[in-house]
């Protein structure tokens, strides 16, 4: 049996093998057409933003000259203030993509799906400000004793929305935990839209207004020479200490201390006495409160709600936890950041100096091109994915 | 005379780990070679890296004269290599016969037009395809033929899907084959059946063999040449009977004699 | 509530054969609750009110009540429901199953009776906008609130009976009732269909006796045609499913010229009904076509290959914006006004470079990654046309209009003769269903399912799986394209907000309702969803559900994947497919015992000089 063989073996296939052989070897060697693409595609992005930039500095400089001129004659660049303005609008915008965004985070982490509906539990919260806020001014309460209804209405919104991630774990994603990972994908979107079009049955599909804020409030203020509105300020306090509370409780708590195993892998946090329900659970709640937060933050900043307001700071907090590297939580606030201050800088010094008119509008479309540049340049993300053993093959 | 596949000096490394390192290592035409370690030897980790399912960080591979250095798996799977899998990987909602037949995909070339107009080209490749599916299913005897080949894979018996997935290996037309761990969880009946269809691979079919298996009569009953890893470095290499009394081998496998007792 | 409900519980159960356990009451606590929430929550969406106007049978059942009244049935027959677990015998089902589900009845019923007393002492209208006298007159039947109340427990009591009694009559009286009950069902929500279907055949009269004028199946037609369905299904009775085994049982040319009546009678049904169908009907199997065709592209690229696009409505909008550029006189730049059948040539290979572009940078990641990335893709197409600046060339948020209808010579197709539309839907439906058909059973479409079942395995195994994928999501995107094309033709204008995400999302919930990977699914899942409940802007059969389908989309869409994730129409050998985990569980504590019998066996077939046995099949 263990003979060798003889060169008479008979090669079935043997000819026809070898000829194709020859041919694919040829071919081998060389790089594929899509990666010939891909790079076709990265250069011709990067010489688009560097050309943009380039053109708004010649703008900035000297707005006579010809290369300002080249694209766009009637350029007139930004003035300081302008730009200031325009990064405390990100910076604030992105503050509050970043507080969604450690929901996708987490989730991701330890489950390793993406929580379309996540954006969901973001709505329910401004939803429920709005609710709670508009009553209080019914009953004049909001004007008499503005920090105590605001810190009702932040708590009320943490608890429906944590309510809401915390339910929506049992009931759509706990049966499916150990499907492939695009079922709770799937599972996901059909959670988002019908919450979506629930919230939308019960309370009207009307936009909703929230009560005015107090002057001394949202009244412009000057902070090392940026000029800002209080409310925005706000927005970034509230953002900062969310942030640093729940780096808290990841780092320094038990709970922070399971969720991090079972994120890394959950049979063996289940073998350390580590309850993994309760953990997935945990980690649903806290995404869920910080998506709260964010909905309050929201309704303050904007002061309009829908049923739809989830949607797309939802697929813009998930671009911002890629771009982060997802399952990396400092990486999803600085990714929110980043992608706030990109989407409202960018139209204006990239596209506009282009000569992209009505550059306003593309504010969305330059988010999700920056989600397509990450994962163009850098799939894992700024700072690095950090995903269970599992999840990362 | 030059080898079949030739492996100069192959590192692999994991985070800092070396899952291989310094593994020189050849296989002629025609030969059957085993490939024995403890677990976690690096034994899978090498046939990944000929594969093309991992980079190796030094070293060359050189098949049939050239390197395969950077090729994606289905380049080389082109050339002229096949594989199995350690935990069975089929595609389980596809039938028997469909298992087989696209495994046949680098050795055709029909596209969409051929399909949609239903030319003779295609007719014609779709046949030999079917034909050549059930050439190797009957390598097998009864077990994979006539109301098998519409049946999906997930119906079938472990023994029968670890046959079905060395009949997919088979089907790409290989010139050498890698069989990872191909008894593994079969009971010694089928074991000993599985021995002597392995024989039959090469004196039937020509394919030049590569083998990790734990199983040791198996290895003693099929393989000219073993190879022993332990921790990513080849520690012996020789006929069975030369590797089964090293001392280095008893080492890997059974530990070094405690102290006291030495 | 509770107490009293522990005593008559108990008091009750005391005649069964076993008294209720303190697990079922659980159960029953859950369900009920769950049953009273999705009864306020329904009312609280506003469903029983707005779909109070259409009647299903005249003056006893609206489509507002039914929304209400089928969860009591459901929950009723849920709560009663057994698992039936390996090696234990469960209990053959009786009066414990009634009780509870009579409970679970009577937990709904007392709530919703708690909720109309709200509804009644409280305004809570300020956020909650259907909290109206309108709902309060409708659950109370307007005869007032003790009324309503007693009556709510009543109904619900009766129906969780109802529910619960499914599992406990016999299996063949379970067949005739729920069989009359459906085809009444489909009787009434296809009344517009039918009236029609019956004016075309001048059949009028018929009808119009079926049918109340304000709609609805009158009261004695109801119970006609409920014996008469049960009646047939009686006659029937096993029937279907032995003609189906006979078909299935043919070999060769027998299998083949079967298969070809069946396939000539079908095609001339759907020649030939439009003829005599009227504008709405045929309006209605128009879009269904379209949507069908979407589907089937969809399929490919989901169903087959396993790439979960979301993004798949920027192919149907880069057909239709193509088709609108090139055949309208007020193309804002560029209008040659070709010919639709030139423009098609032009779309295909437009919509297949715009494929391979998006494909590209895309088809690479991780499936989840791509599913995202596609529908930020599609969201930068839809705000790109939507832009200023690229207003000049594609008219912005007003779009482009006046795009004529396809000439024929002899005939133009256009939106207004909608039959003429539908027939060219048909074409293109008939040319996907072929193109799905060939591919499936080609080297691609081998290749396609090997890298949706494992896509490392199908690389290793020599599959250029870039090329494949991409290949899958060109297919697609012509065949979107398509749809596209023929929709601009068939409206005349396009507009950007007509390729919302939504669109793409519904197409998906269309495949995967269908049962993904699977031709006869996808026309299932088109004719049901998109005839029925209508498309993101298009009305089905019950128009009136406009404003909740989004919803009823997400929560079929929530429960096919926990429930059915193969879908209503399961590929034969593919119907264990998202169970895969769960039956390698069970081969893995079967193995052993397989193994041996197949040896046994085996060994008694050499000796007999026989087959090799059946081992595997039950698995």
């Amino acid at each position: 049996m263990a003979g060798r063989v003889s060169d008479g073996a008979i090669h079935h296939f043997a000819g026809g093998s070898r000829l194709t052989a020859t041919i694919e070897r040829k071919s081998a060697r060389q790089v594929s057409k899509v990666d010939r693409f891909l790079t076709l595609i990265r250069v011709f992005l990067v010489t688009l933003i560097v050309v943009g930039i380039l053109a708004f500095i010649a703008q900035q400089v000297a707005p006579e000259n010809p290369f300002a001129r080249w694209r766009n004659p009637d350029a007139v660049g930004l003035t300081g203030d302008q730009f200031k303005g325009l990064l405390m609008s990100g910076l604030s915008q992105g503050a509050m993509y970043g507080l969604i965004a450690l929901g996708y985070s987490m989730v991701y982490g330890v489950l390793g799906f993406i929580n379309f509906a996540h954006g969901e539990v973001f709505m329910a919260g401004a939803m429920t400000g709005f609710i709670a806020s508009d009553k209080f001014s019914q009953t004049g309460m909001w004007e008499s004793n503005f920090l105590l209804s605001l810190a009702i209405i932040i708590i009320l919104a943490i608890m429906v929305s944590t309510l809401t991630a915390v339910l929506m774990e049992r009931v759509a994603y706990r049966p499916l935990r150990e499907s492939p990972r695009l079922i709770p994908l799937i599972t996901s979107i059909g959670v988002s839209f019908f919450i979506q079009n629930a919230v939308m049955g019960v309370f009207g599909p009307s936009t909703k207004s929230y009560p005015q804020l107090p002057q001394w409030l949202s009244k412009q203020r000057s902070i090392l020479t940026f000029e800002i509105a209080g409310t925005k300020l706000l927005v970034l306090l509230v953002a900062a200490v969310s942030m640093g509370g729940l780096w808290y409780l990841v780092e320094r708590t038990k709970t922070g201390k399971a969720m991090r195993a079972v994120a890394e892998d959950k049979e063996i946090a289940a073998l350390m006495g580590i309850n993994v329900n309760r953990t997935i659970v945990t980690t649903f709640a806290v995404g869920g409160a910080m998506a709260g937060i964010a909905g309050i933050l929201w309704g303050l900043l904007f002061r309009s709600v829908t049923h739809m307001t989830g949607f797309l700071p939802g697929i813009k907090a998930f671009t911002a936890a890629v771009v982060g590297g997802i399952g990396n939580l400092p990486g999803a606030m600085i990714g929110g950041i980043s992608l706030g201050s990109a989407e409202s800088i960018a139209p204006l010094v990239i596209l506009e100096p282009l000569g992209v008119p009505g550059v306003s509008q593309l504010k969305d479309a330059v988010a999700f091109t920056v989600l397509v540049l990450v994962l163009l340049f850098k799939p894992s993300g700024l700072f690095g994915e950090q995903l269970s053993a599992e999840d990362r093959a | 005379m030059s080898h079949l596949m030739e492996i100069r000096d192959l590192k692999i490394t994991f985070g800092g780990l070396d899952a291989l390192s310094g593994l020189n290592f050849h296989v002629d035409e025609g030969e059957i070679v085993s490939v024995i370690g403890p677990n976690g030897a690096g034994k899978t980790t090498f046939f990944n890296a000929i594969t093309g399912l991992v980079d190796p960080t030094e070293g060359d591979i050189i098949f049939e004269d050239e390197s395969i250095l950077g090729l994606d798996p289905h380049q080389v799977t082109g050339l002229g290599i096949a594989r199995t899998f350690q935990n069975v990987r089929l595609f389980p909602n596809m039938t028997v016969l469909e298992n087989i037949m696209v495994a046949q995909h680098c050795r055709t070339s029909q596209l969409i037009l051929g399909a949609l107009l239903q030319t003779s080209a295609f007719k014609k490749e779709e046949k030999e395809i079917e034909e050549r599916a059930k050439e190797v299913l009957a390598f097998f005897g009864s077990r994979l033929v006539g109301y098998r080949y519409d049946q999906p894979a997930f119906v079938l018996s472990y023994a029968n899907r670890r046959r079905l997935e060395i009949a997919r290996a088979m089907a790409t037309q290989p010139r050498l084959m890698l069989l990872d761990e191909p008894v593994a969880g079969m009971n010694p009946m089928e074991t000993a059946e599985l021995t002597a269809l392995i024989g039959r691979l090469r004196s039937e079919w020509g394919f030049t063999i590569v083998m990790i298996e734990h199983d040791m009569r198996v290895v003693r009953d099929v393989s000219d040449r073993v190879v022993v890893l332990d921790h990513g470095v080849p520690i012996a290499q020789g006929s069975y009977d030369e590797v089964s009394t090293n001392p280095d081998v008893i080492e890997a496998y059974l530990g070094r004699p405690a102290e006291g007792q030495g | 509530m509770s107490t009293t409900m522990t005593s008559s519980g108990s008091s009750a159960a005391g005649g069964f054969r076993a008294p209720v356990t303190d697990q079922e009451w659980s159960k029953i606590g859950k369900w009920g609750g769950l049953c009273v929430l999705a009864l306020v929550l329904v009312s609280l969406i506003g469903m029983p009110v707005g779909l109070d106007r259409r009647i299903l049978i005249h003056p006893v059942l609206s489509l507002g009540y039914l929304s209400l009244l089928w969860i009591p049935l459901v929950m009723g027959s849920v709560v009663s429901r057994h698992i039936e677990l390996e090696g234990v015998e469960s209990p053959e089902p009786g009066g414990r199953e009634l009780l509870a589900g009579a409970l679970t009845g009577l937990i709904g019923g007392a709530g919703m009776a708690v909720f109309i007393l709200a509804l009644d002492n409280f305004n809570l209208r300020d956020p909650l906008v259907n909290w109206s006298p309108q709902l309060l007159e409708l659950l109370t039947y307007g005869r007032g609130i003790g009324f309503g109340a007693l009556a709510w427990i009543l109904a619900c009591v009766l129906l969780g009976l109802v529910g619960s009694a499914i599992h406990v009559v016999p299996a063949g009286l379970r067949r005739v009732v729920s069989h009359s009950f459906f085809g009444l069902l489909t009787f009434a929500v296809l009344e517009g269909a039918i009236s029609d279907l019956s004016e075309g055949f001048g059949l009028e009269f018929l009808t119009d006796s079926i049918y109340a004028k304000r709609g609805g199946l009158t009261v004695v037609w109801s119970i006609v045609l409920a014996v008469l369905i049960g009646g047939v299904s009686m006659l029937t009775k096993g029937r279907l499913k032995a003609a189906k085994a006979d078909y299935g049982a043919l070999q060769g040319p027998e299998r083949k010229r079967a298969s070809r009546i069946l396939f000539v009678s079908v095609a001339l049904m759907t020649i030939i009904l439009p003829l005599f169908l009227g504008t709405i009907m045929n309006e209605l199997l128009a879009n269904v076509g379209l949507f069908l065709l979407l589907a089937l592209g969809l399929n490919i690229v989901v169903g087959l290959a396993g790439i979960l696009d979301l993004g798949y409505v920027a192919f149907f909008a880069v057909g239709g914006y193509t088709t609108a550029v090139l055949t309208s006189p007020d193309s804002p730049f560029f209008a040659p006004e070709l010919h639709f059948a030139v423009t098609l040539v032009i779309v295909v290979v437009f919509a297949g470079i715009v494929g391979l572009v998006i494909g590209a940078p895309v088809i690479r990641m991780r499936g989840d990654y791509l599913a995202i990335v596609t529908l930020g893709f599609g969201e930068i197409i839809r705000l790109l046309f939507m832009s200023d600046w690229l207003k000049p060339y594609f008219g912005g948020a007003q779009g482009i209009t006046n795009v004529p209808g396809v000439d024929l010579g002899f005939v133009v197709i256009k939106g207004t003769d909608p039959r003429s539309v539908f027939y060219l839907v048909l074409v293109f439906c008939a040319l996907a269903i072929y193109i799905s058909w060939r591919l499936q059973a080609s080297r691609l479409g081998r290749a396609w399912m090997a890298i949706r079942e494992d896509e490392k395995v199908a690389e290793a195994m020599g599959i250029n799986t870039v090329n494949a994928k991409l290949l899958a999501f060109v297919v697609g995107a012509v065949l979107a394209s398509f749809s596209g094309a023929v929709m601009v033709a068939k409206v005349g204008s396009v507009f950007p907000n007509s390729f919302m995400i939504l669109v793409s999302i519904i197409i998906l919930v269309v495949v995967i309702v269908g049962g993904m990977g699977n031709i006869a699914g996808v026309l299932v899942g088109s004719f049901v969803l998109i005839g029925i409940l209508g498309g993101p802007r298009q009305p089905g059969l019950l128009h009136e559900f406009q404003s909740f389908k989004l919803l009823i989309y997400g929560a079929l869409l929530v429960y096919m994947m926990l429930q059915r994730p193969e879908g209503l129409v399961p590929s034969a050998r593919r119907s264990q497919e998202l169970h895969q985990e769960e039956f390698l569980q069970d081969v893995w504590l079967k193995g052993e015992e397989h193994e041996q019998e197949e040896h046994e066996a085996e060994l008694h077939a050499a000796e007999a000089g026989g087959s090799e046995p059946d081992e595997g099949s039950g698995s």
